[in-house]
Protein backbone atom coordinates (compact mmCIF):
# COMPACT_ATOMS: atom_id res chain seq x y z
CA UNK A 1 0.00 0.00 0.00
CA UNK A 2 1.37 3.41 -0.89
CA UNK A 3 0.96 5.61 1.88
CA UNK A 4 1.82 8.12 -0.55
CA UNK A 5 -1.68 8.23 -1.50
CA UNK A 6 -3.78 8.48 1.39
CA UNK A 7 -5.61 11.90 1.61
CA UNK A 8 -5.55 13.36 4.91
CA UNK A 9 -8.02 16.46 5.91
CA UNK A 10 -10.37 16.30 3.44
CA UNK A 11 -13.82 18.05 3.51
CA UNK A 12 -14.92 14.23 3.64
CA UNK A 13 -13.07 13.60 6.77
CA UNK A 14 -13.77 16.24 8.34
CA UNK A 15 -17.44 16.36 8.06
CA UNK A 16 -17.41 13.00 8.25
CA UNK A 17 -15.82 12.88 12.02
CA UNK A 18 -18.75 15.66 12.88
CA UNK A 19 -21.28 13.10 11.67
CA UNK A 20 -20.27 10.45 13.76
CA UNK A 21 -21.04 13.01 17.06
CA UNK A 22 -24.61 12.75 16.08
CA UNK A 23 -26.88 11.48 18.55
CA UNK A 24 -24.36 12.31 21.03
CA UNK A 25 -23.35 15.04 24.03
CA UNK A 26 -20.59 16.12 24.31
CA UNK A 27 -19.41 17.24 27.90
CA UNK A 28 -16.89 20.21 28.87
CA UNK A 29 -14.23 18.88 30.76
CA UNK A 30 -11.80 20.81 32.76
CA UNK A 31 -9.46 17.75 33.68
CA UNK A 32 -8.83 14.28 33.46
CA UNK A 33 -10.94 13.11 36.30
CA UNK A 34 -13.97 15.12 34.65
CA UNK A 35 -13.25 13.46 31.19
CA UNK A 36 -13.36 9.86 32.62
CA UNK A 37 -17.12 10.56 34.63
CA UNK A 38 -18.01 11.66 30.87
CA UNK A 39 -16.20 8.98 29.51
CA UNK A 40 -17.94 6.57 31.52
CA UNK A 41 -21.56 8.32 31.68
CA UNK A 42 -21.74 7.91 27.33
CA UNK A 43 -20.56 10.96 25.69
CA UNK A 44 -19.66 10.98 22.72
CA UNK A 45 -16.27 12.96 22.67
CA UNK A 46 -15.27 15.84 25.58
CA UNK A 47 -14.55 19.30 25.26
CA UNK A 48 -11.16 20.28 27.08
CA UNK A 49 -11.32 23.77 28.73
CA UNK A 50 -9.59 25.50 30.97
CA UNK A 51 -12.78 26.66 33.08
CA UNK A 52 -16.37 26.00 32.58
CA UNK A 53 -18.68 28.53 31.08
CA UNK A 54 -19.50 29.75 34.33
CA UNK A 55 -16.52 29.95 36.08
CA UNK A 56 -15.35 32.03 33.34
CA UNK A 57 -17.95 34.35 32.85
CA UNK A 58 -17.53 34.76 36.93
CA UNK A 59 -13.95 35.21 36.86
CA UNK A 60 -13.86 37.55 34.19
CA UNK A 61 -10.72 38.47 32.65
CA UNK A 62 -9.14 36.86 29.00
CA UNK A 63 -9.66 33.62 28.67
CA UNK A 64 -7.62 31.55 26.68
CA UNK A 65 -7.22 28.19 25.28
CA UNK A 66 -6.94 25.61 28.23
CA UNK A 67 -3.48 24.57 29.77
CA UNK A 68 -1.91 21.96 26.93
CA UNK A 69 -0.35 19.91 29.32
CA UNK A 70 -4.34 19.15 30.89
CA UNK A 71 -5.32 18.93 27.51
CA UNK A 72 -2.61 16.25 27.38
CA UNK A 73 -3.60 14.20 30.12
CA UNK A 74 -6.76 14.35 28.97
CA UNK A 75 -6.16 12.90 25.57
CA UNK A 76 -3.85 10.55 27.46
CA UNK A 77 -6.99 9.52 29.67
CA UNK A 78 -10.18 8.89 27.64
CA UNK A 79 -10.82 7.08 24.20
CA UNK A 80 -13.20 8.94 23.21
CA UNK A 81 -11.85 12.34 20.80
CA UNK A 82 -10.78 15.01 22.73
CA UNK A 83 -12.05 18.76 21.38
CA UNK A 84 -10.32 21.98 22.58
CA UNK A 85 -11.26 25.79 22.27
CA UNK A 86 -9.25 28.32 20.41
CA UNK A 87 -10.27 32.13 20.80
CA UNK A 88 -12.00 33.45 18.14
CA UNK A 89 -9.26 34.27 14.94
CA UNK A 90 -6.33 32.80 17.20
CA UNK A 91 -4.90 30.36 14.29
CA UNK A 92 -2.06 29.61 16.56
CA UNK A 93 -3.80 28.60 19.70
CA UNK A 94 -5.61 26.24 17.31
CA UNK A 95 -2.31 25.04 15.74
CA UNK A 96 -1.08 24.09 18.90
CA UNK A 97 -4.43 22.43 20.16
CA UNK A 98 -4.19 20.48 16.73
CA UNK A 99 -0.55 19.30 17.48
CA UNK A 100 -1.52 18.04 20.67
CA UNK A 101 -3.58 15.66 18.83
CA UNK A 102 -7.15 17.34 19.68
CA UNK A 103 -9.05 15.84 17.32
CA UNK A 104 -11.50 18.59 16.93
CA UNK A 105 -11.21 22.80 17.62
CA UNK A 106 -13.68 24.73 18.62
CA UNK A 107 -13.45 28.18 17.51
CA UNK A 108 -15.24 29.59 20.52
CA UNK A 109 -16.89 33.02 21.26
CA UNK A 110 -16.44 31.51 25.18
CA UNK A 111 -13.48 32.53 24.53
CA UNK A 112 -12.07 36.02 24.60
CA UNK A 113 -11.72 36.87 21.06
CA UNK A 114 -8.06 37.35 19.76
CA UNK A 115 -9.07 39.07 16.00
CA UNK A 116 -11.44 41.43 16.31
CA UNK A 117 -12.12 41.23 11.99
CA UNK A 118 -11.21 37.68 11.14
CA UNK A 119 -12.19 34.16 12.41
CA UNK A 120 -9.89 31.70 11.58
CA UNK A 121 -9.31 30.07 8.20
CA UNK A 122 -10.55 26.90 8.87
CA UNK A 123 -9.56 25.37 5.29
CA UNK A 124 -5.64 25.81 6.07
CA UNK A 125 -6.18 23.06 8.89
CA UNK A 126 -6.23 18.95 9.08
CA UNK A 127 -8.21 19.06 11.99
CA UNK A 128 -11.68 19.76 11.96
CA UNK A 129 -13.55 22.80 13.51
CA UNK A 130 -16.97 23.81 14.93
CA UNK A 131 -18.07 26.99 15.43
CA UNK A 132 -21.07 29.07 17.42
CA UNK A 133 -23.90 30.95 15.11
CA UNK A 134 -27.09 32.58 15.89
CA UNK A 135 -28.37 32.74 12.66
CA UNK A 136 -28.34 31.10 9.24
CA UNK A 137 -25.62 34.20 7.81
CA UNK A 138 -23.59 33.30 10.62
CA UNK A 139 -23.34 29.31 10.06
CA UNK A 140 -22.72 30.00 6.41
CA UNK A 141 -19.84 32.51 6.89
CA UNK A 142 -18.38 29.62 9.26
CA UNK A 143 -18.99 27.33 6.74
CA UNK A 144 -17.25 28.85 4.25
CA UNK A 145 -14.18 29.39 6.20
CA UNK A 146 -13.96 25.99 6.56
CA UNK A 147 -15.91 24.96 9.69
CA UNK A 148 -17.29 20.73 9.53
CA UNK A 149 -19.59 21.68 12.37
CA UNK A 150 -22.15 24.38 13.65
CA UNK A 151 -23.26 24.57 17.07
CA UNK A 152 -25.92 26.98 18.17
CA UNK A 153 -24.37 29.77 20.56
CA UNK A 154 -26.50 30.21 22.97
CA UNK A 155 -25.56 31.58 26.07
CA UNK A 156 -23.10 29.74 27.47
CA UNK A 157 -22.39 29.24 31.59
CA UNK A 158 -25.89 30.80 32.56
CA UNK A 159 -27.78 27.30 32.42
CA UNK A 160 -30.34 29.15 31.01
CA UNK A 161 -31.30 27.18 27.11
CA UNK A 162 -33.71 30.40 25.93
CA UNK A 163 -30.37 31.99 23.99
CA UNK A 164 -30.21 28.00 22.57
CA UNK A 165 -33.67 27.97 21.45
CA UNK A 166 -33.59 30.98 19.77
CA UNK A 167 -30.56 30.60 17.83
CA UNK A 168 -31.84 27.17 16.43
CA UNK A 169 -35.04 28.09 15.79
CA UNK A 170 -33.81 31.24 13.86
CA UNK A 171 -31.76 29.10 11.78
CA UNK A 172 -34.50 26.49 11.19
CA UNK A 173 -37.04 29.14 9.71
CA UNK A 174 -34.04 30.85 7.94
CA UNK A 175 -33.62 27.49 6.11
CA UNK A 176 -37.45 27.02 5.38
CA UNK A 177 -37.78 30.37 3.91
CA UNK A 178 -35.49 28.81 1.58
CA UNK A 179 -37.80 26.60 0.24
CA UNK A 180 -39.39 27.42 -3.61
CA UNK A 181 -37.32 30.82 -3.75
CA UNK A 182 -36.47 31.53 -6.93
CA UNK A 183 -32.36 31.56 -8.13
CA UNK A 184 -32.79 35.49 -8.08
CA UNK A 185 -34.38 35.62 -4.37
CA UNK A 186 -31.61 32.81 -3.11
CA UNK A 187 -29.24 35.50 -4.58
CA UNK A 188 -30.65 38.52 -2.84
CA UNK A 189 -31.14 36.49 0.35
CA UNK A 190 -27.17 35.81 0.34
CA UNK A 191 -26.69 39.19 0.18
CA UNK A 192 -29.19 40.29 2.85
CA UNK A 193 -27.95 37.45 5.26
CA UNK A 194 -24.23 37.93 4.00
CA UNK A 195 -23.40 34.52 3.11
CA UNK A 196 -22.21 32.79 0.08
CA UNK A 197 -24.77 31.91 -2.75
CA UNK A 198 -23.55 28.13 -3.65
CA UNK A 199 -24.33 27.19 0.39
CA UNK A 200 -27.53 29.85 0.52
CA UNK A 201 -28.70 27.83 -2.73
CA UNK A 202 -26.82 23.81 -1.26
CA UNK A 203 -28.85 24.65 2.11
CA UNK A 204 -32.03 26.04 0.01
CA UNK A 205 -31.87 22.76 -1.35
CA UNK A 206 -30.71 20.24 0.90
CA UNK A 207 -33.31 22.11 3.63
CA UNK A 208 -30.66 21.75 6.53
CA UNK A 209 -27.46 23.15 6.89
CA UNK A 210 -24.64 21.11 4.83
CA UNK A 211 -22.93 19.85 8.12
CA UNK A 212 -23.76 18.76 11.27
CA UNK A 213 -25.64 21.19 13.33
CA UNK A 214 -25.57 20.72 17.70
CA UNK A 215 -27.55 22.62 20.54
CA UNK A 216 -25.18 24.77 22.45
CA UNK A 217 -25.32 27.24 25.24
CA UNK A 218 -27.20 26.79 28.44
CA UNK A 219 -28.49 23.09 28.36
CA UNK A 220 -28.53 22.11 32.14
CA UNK A 221 -30.85 19.66 32.46
CA UNK A 222 -32.13 15.85 30.65
CA UNK A 223 -35.19 17.71 29.79
CA UNK A 224 -33.06 20.93 27.93
CA UNK A 225 -31.29 18.32 26.01
CA UNK A 226 -34.43 16.67 24.47
CA UNK A 227 -36.04 19.97 23.70
CA UNK A 228 -33.11 20.92 21.61
CA UNK A 229 -33.40 17.37 19.93
CA UNK A 230 -37.02 17.66 18.95
CA UNK A 231 -35.90 21.35 18.21
CA UNK A 232 -33.99 19.41 15.19
CA UNK A 233 -30.39 19.63 16.89
CA UNK A 234 -28.15 16.59 15.65
CA UNK A 235 -26.76 15.97 19.15
CA UNK A 236 -25.54 18.28 21.81
CA UNK A 237 -22.69 20.04 24.04
CA UNK A 238 -23.38 20.25 27.73
CA UNK A 239 -20.87 22.80 29.36
CA UNK A 240 -21.32 24.36 32.92
CA UNK A 241 -24.48 22.28 32.99
CA UNK A 242 -22.77 18.64 34.25
CA UNK A 243 -19.94 19.74 36.57
CA UNK A 244 -22.24 22.49 38.46
CA UNK A 245 -24.62 20.28 38.85
CA UNK A 246 -25.56 18.66 42.30
CA UNK A 247 -24.81 15.29 41.16
CA UNK A 248 -22.35 15.32 37.87
CA UNK A 249 -21.96 11.50 37.56
CA UNK A 250 -25.65 10.97 37.78
CA UNK A 251 -26.83 14.41 35.42
CA UNK A 252 -23.99 13.40 32.69
CA UNK A 253 -25.73 9.88 32.45
CA UNK A 254 -29.06 11.08 32.64
CA UNK A 255 -28.34 13.58 29.57
CA UNK A 256 -26.83 11.10 27.80
CA UNK A 257 -29.54 8.89 28.40
CA UNK A 258 -32.41 12.02 27.68
CA UNK A 259 -30.66 12.28 23.69
CA UNK A 260 -30.91 8.77 23.03
CA UNK A 261 -34.94 9.04 24.18
CA UNK A 262 -36.06 12.60 23.55
CA UNK A 263 -39.00 11.77 22.06
CA UNK A 264 -40.16 9.39 24.49
CA UNK A 265 -41.92 11.61 27.42
CA UNK A 266 -42.39 8.46 29.77
CA UNK A 267 -38.55 7.55 29.37
CA UNK A 268 -37.92 11.29 30.47
CA UNK A 269 -39.79 11.23 33.23
CA UNK A 270 -37.83 7.79 34.42
CA UNK A 271 -34.38 9.77 33.15
CA UNK A 272 -35.26 12.96 34.94
CA UNK A 273 -36.01 11.42 38.48
CA UNK A 274 -33.41 11.17 41.67
CA UNK A 275 -30.00 13.18 39.32
CA UNK A 276 -30.03 16.29 42.10
CA UNK A 277 -30.90 19.49 41.41
CA UNK A 278 -29.27 21.05 38.08
CA UNK A 279 -26.81 24.06 38.02
CA UNK A 280 -28.12 27.10 39.46
CA UNK A 281 -27.54 29.10 36.52
CA UNK A 282 -28.41 32.58 35.69
CA UNK A 283 -31.47 34.35 33.41
CA UNK A 284 -29.91 35.76 30.41
CA UNK A 285 -32.82 38.93 30.88
CA UNK A 286 -30.06 40.05 33.87
CA UNK A 287 -26.70 39.52 31.65
CA UNK A 288 -25.60 43.19 30.53
CA UNK A 289 -25.86 43.05 26.38
CA UNK A 290 -21.82 44.04 26.66
CA UNK A 291 -21.51 40.62 28.77
CA UNK A 292 -22.86 38.18 26.52
CA UNK A 293 -20.57 35.87 24.89
CA UNK A 294 -22.94 35.17 21.81
CA UNK A 295 -22.30 39.02 21.20
CA UNK A 296 -18.48 38.14 20.38
CA UNK A 297 -18.08 36.55 16.28
CA UNK A 298 -19.84 37.99 13.22
CA UNK B 1 -52.22 -6.92 4.04
CA UNK B 2 -48.52 -6.86 2.02
CA UNK B 3 -45.60 -8.19 3.95
CA UNK B 4 -42.98 -5.32 3.81
CA UNK B 5 -39.49 -6.33 4.55
CA UNK B 6 -37.27 -4.82 7.19
CA UNK B 7 -33.65 -3.46 7.41
CA UNK B 8 -32.84 -1.90 10.58
CA UNK B 9 -30.45 0.77 11.24
CA UNK B 10 -29.27 0.46 14.77
CA UNK B 11 -29.76 4.39 16.07
CA UNK B 12 -28.70 4.66 19.24
CA UNK B 13 -25.91 7.73 17.70
CA UNK B 14 -23.62 8.31 14.99
CA UNK B 15 -24.33 8.10 11.02
CA UNK B 16 -27.43 6.72 11.07
CA UNK B 17 -29.60 9.07 8.69
CA UNK B 18 -26.60 8.25 6.40
CA UNK B 19 -26.95 4.69 6.21
CA UNK B 20 -30.56 4.92 6.15
CA UNK B 21 -30.00 7.24 3.26
CA UNK B 22 -27.65 4.74 1.28
CA UNK B 23 -30.17 1.91 1.57
CA UNK B 24 -33.03 3.44 0.64
CA UNK B 25 -30.84 4.45 -2.66
CA UNK B 26 -29.26 1.08 -2.85
CA UNK B 27 -32.84 -0.83 -2.87
CA UNK B 28 -34.18 2.01 -5.12
CA UNK B 29 -31.06 0.97 -7.76
CA UNK B 30 -32.30 -2.36 -7.20
CA UNK B 31 -35.73 -1.94 -7.88
CA UNK B 32 -36.43 -3.44 -4.19
CA UNK B 33 -39.49 -2.49 -1.91
CA UNK B 34 -38.08 -3.13 1.77
CA UNK B 35 -38.91 -0.54 4.75
CA UNK B 36 -35.50 0.88 6.55
CA UNK B 37 -36.01 1.05 10.10
CA UNK B 38 -34.05 2.82 12.73
CA UNK B 39 -33.37 0.61 15.86
CA UNK B 40 -33.10 2.35 19.00
CA UNK B 41 -35.16 0.56 21.83
CA UNK B 42 -35.21 -3.21 22.72
CA UNK B 43 -38.14 -5.68 20.05
CA UNK B 44 -37.10 -3.98 16.77
CA UNK B 45 -33.89 -6.02 15.90
CA UNK B 46 -36.38 -9.33 16.27
CA UNK B 47 -38.09 -8.28 13.14
CA UNK B 48 -35.50 -7.41 10.72
CA UNK B 49 -33.91 -9.44 8.31
CA UNK B 50 -30.84 -7.28 7.86
CA UNK B 51 -29.37 -5.01 10.60
CA UNK B 52 -26.56 -2.18 9.76
CA UNK B 53 -24.44 -1.30 12.98
CA UNK B 54 -23.05 2.41 12.20
CA UNK B 55 -19.82 4.43 12.42
CA UNK B 56 -19.98 6.52 15.45
CA UNK B 57 -18.48 6.19 19.19
CA UNK B 58 -18.04 2.84 19.87
CA UNK B 59 -17.62 3.44 23.72
CA UNK B 60 -21.12 5.02 23.51
CA UNK B 61 -22.66 2.30 21.51
CA UNK B 62 -21.90 -0.47 23.20
CA UNK B 63 -22.75 1.08 26.60
CA UNK B 64 -25.84 1.93 25.04
CA UNK B 65 -26.87 -0.89 23.44
CA UNK B 66 -26.43 -2.94 26.75
CA UNK B 67 -28.42 -0.56 28.89
CA UNK B 68 -31.25 -0.69 26.34
CA UNK B 69 -31.35 -4.61 26.13
CA UNK B 70 -30.35 -3.98 22.25
CA UNK B 71 -27.18 -6.49 22.87
CA UNK B 72 -29.19 -9.98 23.26
CA UNK B 73 -31.45 -9.34 20.36
CA UNK B 74 -28.30 -8.69 18.31
CA UNK B 75 -27.04 -11.90 19.44
CA UNK B 76 -30.05 -13.90 18.93
CA UNK B 77 -30.39 -12.48 14.80
CA UNK B 78 -26.86 -13.61 14.22
CA UNK B 79 -27.14 -16.48 15.35
CA UNK B 80 -30.31 -16.92 13.58
CA UNK B 81 -28.34 -15.74 10.33
CA UNK B 82 -29.96 -12.53 9.83
CA UNK B 83 -27.02 -10.41 7.39
CA UNK B 84 -25.74 -7.88 10.12
CA UNK B 85 -22.97 -5.02 8.76
CA UNK B 86 -21.10 -3.09 11.00
CA UNK B 87 -18.87 -0.31 9.97
CA UNK B 88 -16.44 1.05 11.62
CA UNK B 89 -17.58 1.71 15.22
CA UNK B 90 -19.57 -1.57 13.99
CA UNK B 91 -16.37 -3.40 13.81
CA UNK B 92 -15.99 -3.22 16.88
CA UNK B 93 -19.40 -3.66 18.39
CA UNK B 94 -18.68 -6.88 16.46
CA UNK B 95 -16.01 -8.10 17.82
CA UNK B 96 -15.18 -10.52 20.59
CA UNK B 97 -11.85 -8.86 21.64
CA UNK B 98 -10.50 -5.73 21.81
CA UNK B 99 -7.32 -3.81 22.60
CA UNK B 100 -6.36 -1.99 25.98
CA UNK B 101 -8.10 1.06 24.73
CA UNK B 102 -11.71 -1.14 24.75
CA UNK B 103 -10.52 -2.77 28.20
CA UNK B 104 -9.66 0.68 29.74
CA UNK B 105 -13.38 1.85 28.97
CA UNK B 106 -15.00 -2.17 30.03
CA UNK B 107 -16.71 -2.04 26.52
CA UNK B 108 -19.09 -5.01 25.89
CA UNK B 109 -18.44 -5.87 23.00
CA UNK B 110 -21.19 -8.22 21.04
CA UNK B 111 -18.28 -10.96 20.70
CA UNK B 112 -20.53 -12.06 17.38
CA UNK B 113 -17.50 -12.11 15.29
CA UNK B 114 -14.29 -14.34 15.83
CA UNK B 115 -12.31 -11.01 16.09
CA UNK B 116 -10.01 -9.40 17.72
CA UNK B 117 -9.53 -4.96 17.04
CA UNK B 118 -7.51 -2.53 17.78
CA UNK B 119 -9.70 0.59 18.60
CA UNK B 120 -8.01 3.35 16.78
CA UNK B 121 -5.07 1.64 14.43
CA UNK B 122 -4.94 4.48 12.45
CA UNK B 123 -4.77 7.50 14.78
CA UNK B 124 -6.78 10.33 15.96
CA UNK B 125 -8.68 12.83 13.52
CA UNK B 126 -5.45 14.44 12.52
CA UNK B 127 -4.55 10.47 11.21
CA UNK B 128 -7.85 9.46 9.48
CA UNK B 129 -7.30 9.29 5.87
CA UNK B 130 -9.40 8.74 1.95
CA UNK B 131 -7.95 5.62 0.43
CA UNK B 132 -8.48 3.66 -2.77
CA UNK B 133 -8.50 0.09 -1.76
CA UNK B 134 -9.11 -3.72 -3.15
CA UNK B 135 -11.77 -5.36 -1.92
CA UNK B 136 -12.21 -8.98 -2.16
CA UNK B 137 -15.38 -8.91 -3.39
CA UNK B 138 -15.40 -6.23 -5.77
CA UNK B 139 -14.26 -5.84 -9.27
CA UNK B 140 -12.27 -2.52 -9.65
CA UNK B 141 -10.78 0.11 -6.38
CA UNK B 142 -13.15 1.14 -3.81
CA UNK B 143 -12.48 4.64 -2.12
CA UNK B 144 -12.47 4.45 1.32
CA UNK B 145 -13.05 6.85 4.19
CA UNK B 146 -10.97 6.27 7.43
CA UNK B 147 -11.94 8.17 10.57
CA UNK B 148 -10.72 7.55 13.55
CA UNK B 149 -10.56 3.84 12.26
CA UNK B 150 -10.49 0.67 13.91
CA UNK B 151 -8.71 -2.51 12.51
CA UNK B 152 -8.85 -5.74 13.15
CA UNK B 153 -5.46 -7.21 14.18
CA UNK B 154 -6.05 -10.95 14.14
CA UNK B 155 -9.08 -13.51 13.40
CA UNK B 156 -10.31 -17.03 13.53
CA UNK B 157 -10.25 -20.06 10.95
CA UNK B 158 -14.09 -18.76 10.50
CA UNK B 159 -13.27 -15.27 9.14
CA UNK B 160 -12.69 -14.49 5.77
CA UNK B 161 -10.24 -11.52 4.90
CA UNK B 162 -11.78 -8.83 2.19
CA UNK B 163 -9.25 -6.29 2.24
CA UNK B 164 -5.89 -5.19 4.21
CA UNK B 165 -3.94 -1.68 4.80
CA UNK B 166 -0.41 -1.91 6.29
CA UNK B 167 -0.86 -4.66 8.34
CA UNK B 168 -4.56 -4.50 9.46
CA UNK B 169 -7.73 -6.35 8.39
CA UNK B 170 -9.95 -3.08 7.04
CA UNK B 171 -12.72 -5.46 5.92
CA UNK B 172 -13.90 -9.04 6.91
CA UNK B 173 -16.91 -11.47 6.92
CA UNK B 174 -17.89 -14.54 8.48
CA UNK B 175 -21.17 -16.32 7.33
CA UNK B 176 -23.67 -14.00 7.93
CA UNK B 177 -21.92 -11.10 9.38
CA UNK B 178 -19.14 -8.55 7.90
CA UNK B 179 -17.03 -5.61 9.63
CA UNK B 180 -15.68 -2.67 7.50
CA UNK B 181 -13.02 -0.40 9.42
CA UNK B 182 -14.15 2.59 6.55
CA UNK B 183 -17.41 4.46 5.94
CA UNK B 184 -19.23 3.20 2.65
CA UNK B 185 -22.24 5.58 4.03
CA UNK B 186 -20.74 8.64 3.72
CA UNK B 187 -19.89 8.06 -0.36
CA UNK B 188 -22.07 8.05 -3.39
CA UNK B 189 -20.39 4.74 -4.43
CA UNK B 190 -23.25 1.91 -3.74
CA UNK B 191 -21.58 -1.26 -4.37
CA UNK B 192 -20.68 -2.28 -0.11
CA UNK B 193 -24.28 -1.53 0.60
CA UNK B 194 -25.70 -3.74 -2.48
CA UNK B 195 -23.10 -6.60 -1.62
CA UNK B 196 -25.14 -6.37 1.86
CA UNK B 197 -28.11 -6.07 0.78
CA UNK B 198 -27.46 -8.99 -1.86
CA UNK B 199 -27.01 -11.18 1.10
CA UNK B 200 -30.12 -10.38 2.93
CA UNK B 201 -32.55 -10.97 -0.30
CA UNK B 202 -30.52 -13.98 0.05
CA UNK B 203 -31.75 -14.85 3.23
CA UNK B 204 -35.23 -14.00 2.67
CA UNK B 205 -35.63 -15.79 -0.71
CA UNK B 206 -33.35 -18.81 -0.15
CA UNK B 207 -33.94 -20.11 -3.37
Amino acid sequence: MDFEKLRHGTELIKRGFAKMQKGGVIMDVTNPEQAKIAEEAGAVAVMALQAVPADIRKEGGVARMADPEIVQQIIDTVTIPVMAKARIGHFVEAEIMEALGVDMVDESEVLTPADPFYHIDKTQFTVPFVCGARNLGEALRRINEGAAMIRTKGEAGTGDVSQAVKHMKQIQGEIRELAGKTREELIMVARDIEAPIELVIETGQMQRLPVVNFAAGGVATPADAALMMRLGADGVFVGSGIFKAENPEKMAKAIVEAVNNYDDPAKLAKISKGIGSGMKGISVDTIPKEEALQERGW
Amino acid sequence: MVFLMKIGVIAIQGAVSEHVDALKRALAERGEDAEVVTIKHKGIVPECSGIVIPGGESTTLCRLLAREGIAEEMKEAAAKGVPILGTCAGLIVLAKEGDEQVAKTSQELLGIMDTKVNRNAFGRQRESFEAELELEILDSPYSGIFIRAPAIVSCGPDVKVLSRLDGFIIAAEQDNVMALSFHPELTEDMRIHQYFLDKVFTYIRPN
